[in-house]
């Protein structure tokens, strides 16, 4: 049982992947964190003794922002594009996507479930 | 893809020549009207306020500091959605 940064607990996986349990280290980091502790990637995470599980520790806590720290960090960029309401705080605003995407189809995970617009369809009977 | 540093930020030459007159205290006039949506913001520009055309009229932009390294158009709008229609009651 390994618990790094704070809540992160992996158990039986590989350090390599393990590691990527962690919010804000993917593959390449967690890569870079072992080789640094001199880890090989195929070591299970519970198979990690006192001294590396320190190793790791300090080197994330040194070089790497993770959890709550990265979370905010993203918040307060987003807040500050709010705050200065240029184009991309808009979108924010809107819910809607930041990066040009097209909205006339899909764009399903910045807009949410579909709601059908009342009034539509209907060609005019005359 | 983003721009090369060795160029330096892209500012339209006269709305940086007008910028840099006020703030050597030449022309003193608080608002100025300009086109030049694609002029990023610089230092020089904080507390300044311009009229950026957004295609059919000038929206007034106070300029802060958080808003340096933005483009001037990123602030005025072009397109202006209000809803569909026949979505009454």
């Amino acid at each position: 049982m390994a618990r790094i940064a704070g809540i992160d607990l992996p158990k039986n996986k590989r350090g390599e992947i393990g590691l990527t349990y962690i919010f804000g280290i993917g593959r390449s980091t967690a890569q870079y964190i072992l080789t640094k502790a001199g880890i090989d990637f195929n070591k299970k995470v519970n198979e990690w003794n006192d001294d590396e599980q320190a190793a790791i520790r300090t080197i994330i806590g040194n070089e790497i922002k993770t959890e709550g720290a990265l979370r905010s960090e993203v918040q307060m960029n987003i807040k500050r594009l709010l705050d200065i309401a240029c184009y991309r705080g808009l979108r924010h605003r809107k819910g809607l996507p930041v990066r040009g995407q097209r909205t006339r189809t899909n764009s399903r995970t910045r807009k949410g479930k579909r709601k059908t617009v009342a009034g539509k369809k209907k060609a005019p009977k005359k | 893809m983003a721009r090369s540093i060795k160029k330096g930020p892209y500012v339209d030459i006269k709305l940086e020549g007008k910028v840099l007159a006020i703030n050597e205290g030449k022309g003193k006039r608080s608002v100025i009207k300009t086109w030049s949506r694609r002029s990023t913001i610089t230092p020089d520009f904080v507390g300044h306020t311009f009229a950026v055309h957004n295609g059919n009229k000038f929206i007034p932009v106070y300029v802060t500091e958080f808003m340096v390294g933005h483009k001037l158009g990123e602030f005025a709008p072009t397109r202006n959605f209000k809803g569909h229609s026949g979505a009454k009651k």
